[in-house]
C-alpha cells in the first residue's frame, strides 16, 4: 500500500512539473510567486485529508515524528542527521539569497489602476456614441494610439514591443471594460507624467495628449476605443 | 516709605476702607486684572484653535488605531452575542431541552463580562479623539450632537435590559420565561440602536452628506443617512454574529482542550459545535454584503472605489481572500472531523465527497487568491508580456470572485448538511426522489452560477453587477432555503443508525476553533483598515482635510503589522475578559477543603456548565 507521506510528495511534485513545466507549453510562463501560492494551496489541501481521521494522522503524521525524534534505526537514521543539518543550511541560503544585494530590480506588485484626482471624477462624456463620433474617435486612435496599442486595440501596436509594461489590451476585459470614461479621459489627457504619488514608482511611458489633443478630441477617441474593443466603460445607469 | 500691595493694604487693618475707596481699589484690581483676563481669552482662543495634539513616541494616528480597533472587536463580540444567546434561548424554550437555556445562559455570561470592557474602550476612544482631534470632533459634534443624546439614552436602557437580562435568568424562568425572552428581544433591539448610531457617524466620514439649513435634528438625520450607512450596518450586523460565534467556539475550544471529565468535553465539544455553526451560517451571507458594500462606495465615488478595489489599497483584498479562504476551510475541517470522530464509522462513507469539496474549494481559493497584476520580476514579467498573466489574468476580475465566493458558500453549506444527514438513513418513501431532486438543483446551481461568471466578462460592467451577480446571489440563496426545510423534513423520519458521540474530538478540533476565530478578528482588523483608510488623506471625504502630520497611508507591511499588533491585544483581552468570567466557576467546583469530596452516584450527574450565575436548581436549594 502507498504511503500517504509519499503520494503527497509526488502530488506537490507533480502540481510544480504542470504549473513550471507543461503548462508554460501553452502560454506565458507563471511567475514564481504564484506557483508558490497554488503550492502552499495544495499543501493545505494535503494536510487538511490527510489529518481528517485518526487512522490518517497517524498514516500521515506518524513516519514524520518518528523520523524527527529518531525513533527509527537503521541507514534512515542516517538520513535523520543529515536533513537536521542541511534543512537549516537550505533556509539559510534561502534567507541569504532573498536578502543579499543585486543589482535586479525587486519584484513588482505594481497598481495598474490608480485612483484618478479628484477634478476627473464624475466626469461625463459630453459626446454622444454615434457612428459619426465612433469614426472620428477611431480616426484619431488611428493616427495617435495605435502604434502603440495596436489597430486592433489588443496592446499589440507596432511600436509595442518597445515597451516595458506593454501598452495596454482594450480588447481585454480587466482593462477599459473596468473602468468609467472619466477614468480614460485622465489617463490620455494627463499621461504617466500626471500619475499620481500614492503608489509610486510608476512604469508608464503614455504620454501626456493634453499638448496635442483638444478635450473633445480625447473625449471621442474614447467612444472610438470603446468600439474598436467591443468593450463598454463602466457605468451606474443603463442604456436604453 | 513703605509700600503695600493692593492685596496688603486690604488686609492691614489700619488700611480705611470706604465705599468710594473700595470702588477705587476694586477698579483698580479690575485694571491689574484686565491682562489676566486677556490671557485667559488668548488661552482659550488658542485652544479653541488647536487642531491637533499628539502623543509623543507612538502617534496620535496609532493610539487611536489601537483602541478603537479593540472597542470594534469588542463592540461587535458585544452586539452579535445577544442575537444567538436570545436564538438558543428561545429554541431551548420551544423544545423544552434545558441544555439551550444553559448554552444561552453560558453566552450571555460572557457578554456581561465583555461589555463593561467595550464601554471602558468606548470612553477611552472618545477622550482621546476629543483631546488629539479637537477640530473633527468640533465639526462632528456640530452635526450629529441631536444622535449623541439619543446614543446616550440608548446606551442607558441596553445596559438597563442587560442587567435585568441576565441578573433575571434564574428568576424569569417557567411561567415568566415570555417576560424574559421579550427582554431579550428588547436587548437586540437597543443593541442594534447601539449599533447604527455610531455607524453613521464613521460612514459620514466617507461619504458625507451635508445640509447647511434646517434644524439640528434635520442636519443630524440627513449626515446620518448617507450612502454607506446603511450597507456597513447590514454588514457589521452580519459579521458580528460571525465573530461573536466563531469567539465563543474559540472559547468553547479551549475549555474543551482543558476539560478533565467527561461531561466537559461533552459540553464544550457542544458549545464549539454551536459556535462554529452560528459562526458559518452568519458567514454564508457576508460576501453578498460586502459585495454590496463595496458596490454602493464605488457609485459613490469613483476615486474611492478605485483606491479600495485598483489602487494601493487592492493588495488588502488579496490578503482578505486568503483570510476567507482559511475560515472556510476551518469550518469546513471542523464539520469534517465532527462527521470522523462524532459519528463513529462515517469516516469511510463521506471520505469521497469530503475529498471532492475539498479540491472545489482550493480550487476556488486558488482563484480568489490570483491577483489581477501579478508579483512578478522583471524577467518573468517580459516572459509574460506585463503583470497580466494571458490565461490566468482572467482570475483577477470581479467577475471571478464573484463566482467563486458563490461556490465556496455552496460547498460550505452542503458541508453543513453532510453533516446533518450523517449517521442517518432515510426511511420515507419520497426520500429517493427528494435526494435526486437535491442533486440535479445542486449540479443546476452550481453550472448555473459558473455560466453566469464567464458570461460576466462579455457583458458591460453594469449588466454584470445589477443582474449577474445578483442572480448568483439569488442561486445560492435558492439552493439554501429550499434544501434546508427539504433535509429537516428527511431528517424527522429518519433512522438513526449511528448516535452521535460528544466529547470524542481530537485536540485538533479545539485548535481549528482557536484558528477560526482568529482568522475572523484579522479580517475584521483588515477591512476596517482598508474601509478607514480609503478617505486617504481626508476626515471627512471631500469636506474637511486631515492636515496633521499624519496625513498620509502608510506602507501596507506597516499596517498589516499593525493588524497583527491589534490582534494579538484583543485575543489576550478576550482571554482575559474569559479567564475573569469563569473564575467564580473554578471556585464553584472545588470542593471546601474541610469537607470531603462527594462522588455523584453513576447516572446522577447533570453536564458541568460554567454558568458564573447560579442555576434555577441550585437557586431554590
Amino acid at each position: 500500500m502507498k504511503s500517504p507521506l509519499i503520494s503527497a510528495a509526488i502530488l506537490l511534485g507533480g502540481v510544480f512539473a504542470f504549473l513550471k513545466f507543461i503548462l508554460p507549453l501553452f502560454t506565458a510562463p507563471l511567475p514564481a510567486s504564484l506557483i508558490y501560492l497554488y503550492l502552499a494551496i495544495v499543501l493545505s489541501g494535503i494536510m487538511i485529508f490527510g489529518t481528517m481521521s485518526a487512522g490518517g494522522l497517524e498514516a500521515f503524521m506518524g513516519p514524520i515524528y518518528r523520523f524527527i525524534s529518531g525513533e527509527i534505526d537503521g541507514p534512515t537514521k542516517m538520513a535523520r542527521i543529515l536533513v537536521l543539518i542541511v534543512f537549516p543550511l537550505l533556509v539559510g541560503w534561502q534567507t541569504y539569497t532573498k536578502l543579499a544585494p543585486s543589482e535586479l530590480p525587486p519584484a513588482e506588485n505594481r497598481t495598474i489602476h490608480p485612483a484618478p484626482p479628484g477634478e476627473f471624477v464624475g466626469l461625463a462624456n459630453p459626446y454622444p456614441t454615434n457612428e459619426s463620433t465612433i469614426q472620428e474617435g477611431k480616426g484619431i486612435y488611428a493616427a495617435n494610439c495605435s502604434p502603440c496599442h495596436g489597430p486592433n486595440f489588443d496592446g499589440k501596436g507596432s511600436a509595442a514591443l518597445g515597451f516595458n509594461p506593454p501598452p495596454a489590451n482594450f480588447a481585454d476585459p480587466g482593462t477599459i471594460a473596468q473602468l468609467q470614461e472619466s477614468y480614460l479621459f485622465w489617463r490620455i489627457k494627463k499621461g504617466g507624467v500626471g500619475l499620481p504619488i500614492e503608489g509610486m514608482p510608476w512604469k508608464s511611458a503614455m504620454p501626456r495628449w493634453e499638448h496635442e489633443l483638444t478635450d473633445e478630441k480625447i473625449w471621442k477617441v474614447i467612444i472610438g476605443e470603446y468600439d474598436g474593443a467591443g468593450q463598454s466603460p463602466r457605468t451606474w445607469e443603463e442604456e436604453d | 516709605m513703605k509700600h503695600y500691595s493692593p492685596l496688603q493694604m486690604i488686609r492691614n487693618s489700619t488700611f480705611p476702607i470706604s465705599g468710594v475707596s473700595l470702588l477705587k481699589w476694586g477698579g483698580m484690581l479690575v485694571l491689574l486684572l484686565f491682562p489676566i483676563l486677556a490671557w485667559a481669552q488668548d488661552a482659550a482662543t488658542q485652544a479653541m484653535s488647536v487642531e491637533y495634539r499628539d502623543i509623543p513616541g507612538i502617534g496620535s494616528r496609532n493610539i487611536i488605531w489601537i483602541v478603537a480597533q479593540q472597542h470594534l472587536l469588542l463592540a461587535g463580540f458585544v452586539l452579535g452575542v445577544p442575537i444567538f444567546a436570545w436564538i438558543c434561548e428561545i429554541v431551548g424554550w420551544k423544545t423544552n431541552e434545558p441544555r439551550y437555556d444553559k448554552l444561552a445562559k453560558e453566552f450571555t455570561k460572557l457578554l456581561t463580562s465583555a461589555y463593561a470592557t467595550t464601554a471602558l474602550f468606548g470612553g477611552i476612544l472618545l477622550f482621546l479623539l476629543i483631546g488629539l482631534y479637537p477640530k473633527l470632533m468640533a465639526y462632528l459634534t456640530d452635526i450629529f450632537f441631536p444622535s449623541f443624546i439619543a446614543y446616550c439614552i440608548l446606551f442607558i436602557l441596553e445596559t438597563a435590559t442587560l442587567y435585568m437580562y441576565w441578573y433575571g435568568w434564574d428568576a424569569m424562568q417557567g411561567r415568566k420565561k415570555a417576560l424574559h425572552i421579550f427582554l431579550g428581544l428588547l436587548l437586540n433591539l437597543f443593541a442594534l440602536g447601539i449599533m447604527i448610531v455610531p455607524n453613521a457617524w464613521a460612514t459620514f466620514q466617507a461619504s458625507p452628506v451635508v445640509i447647511a439649513d434646517g434644524t439640528a435634528i434635520e442636519r443630524a438625520w440627513s449626515a446620518m443617512q448617507n450612502p454607506t450607512w446603511w450597507p456597513v450596518n447590514i454588514h457589521r450586523l452580519i459579521a458580528n454574529v460571525v465573530l461573536g460565534g466563531f469567539i465563543c467556539g474559540a472559547y468553547a475550544g479551549v475549555r474543551y482542550l482543558l476539560a478533565v471529565t467527561k461531561e466537559e468535553k461533552e459540553h464544550y465539544d457542544w458549545m464549539g459545535y454551536v459556535g462554529n455553526f452560528i459562526g458559518v451560517f452568519g458567514m454564508l451571507p457576508l460576501p453578498f454584503a460586502g459585495y454590496w458594500l463595496m458596490r454602493e462606495i464605488y457609485q459613490y465615488n469613483q476615486q474611492m472605489g478605485i483606491t479600495l478595489m485598483g489602487g494601493f489599497l487592492a493588495w488588502l483584498f488579496i490578503l482578505q481572500a486568503m483570510l476567507i479562504g482559511v475560515l472556510f476551510l476551518g469550518a469546513n475541517y471542523y464539520f469534517w472531523l465532527g462527521i470522523a470522530h462524532r459519528i463513529p464509522g462515517s469516516e469511510g462513507q463521506y471520505k469521497k465527497p469530503i475529498m471532492a469539496m475539498l479540491i472545489v474549494l482550493l480550487a476556488c481559493l486558488a482563484v480568489w487568491m490570483t491577483p489581477h497584476s501579478l508579483v512578478a520580476s522583471l524577467a518573468e514579467a517580459q516572459k509574460m508580456g506585463g503583470t497580466h498573466h494571458p490565461l490566468l489574468g482572467v482570475f483577477g476580475v470581479m467577475s471571478a470572485k464573484m463566482t467563486v465566493s458563490n461556490l465556496m458558500v455552496l460547498v460550505t453549506f452542503m458541508s453543513f448538511i453532510m453533516y446533518w444527514r450523517a449517521g442517518k438513513v432515510e426511511t420515507a418513501g419520497w426520500a429517493k426522489a427528494a435526494k435526486g431532486l437535491m442533486g440535479v438543483l445542486l449540479v443546476i446551481a452550481s453550472v448555473a452560477v459558473i455560466g453566469l461568471g464567464i458570461w460576466g466578462y462579455f457583458v458591460p460592467a453594469i449588466i454584470r453587477i445589477n443582474y449577474f451577480s445578483v442572480a448568483q446571489v439569488l442561486i445560492v440563496l435558492f439552493i439554501m432555503i429550499t434544501f434546508t426545510p427539504l433535509t429537516a423534513l428527511l431528517m424527522k423520519s429518519a433512522k438513526t443508525t449511528t448516535e452521535m458521540v460528544w466529547g470524542q474530538m481530537p485536540v485538533r478540533a479545539g485548535y481549528s476553533l482557536v484558528l477560526n476565530a482568529v482568522m475572523v478578528i484579522l479580517l475584521m482588523s483588515l477591512m476596517g483598515y482598508a474601509r478607514s483608510s480609503s478617505r486617504v488623506h481626508w476626515h471627512i471625504y471631500g469636506v474637511m482635510r486631515d492636515t496633521s502630520e499624519y496625513a498620509y497611508s502608510p506602507a501596507l507591511g506597516y499596517a498589516a503589522a499593525f493588524m497583527s499588533l491589534n490582534t494579538f491585544v484583543f485575543c489576550l483581552l478576550a482571554a482575559f475578559i474569559f479567564w475573569v468570567a469563569t473564575l467564580g466557576d473554578k471556585a464553584k467546583s472545588q470542593p471546601p477543603k474541610d469537607e470531603p469530596v462527594k462522588v455523584p452516584p453513576m447516572g446522577s450527574s447533570t453536564p458541568a456548565m460554567a454558568g458564573g450565575a447560579p442555576t434555577s436548581e441550585e437557586t431554590r436549594k
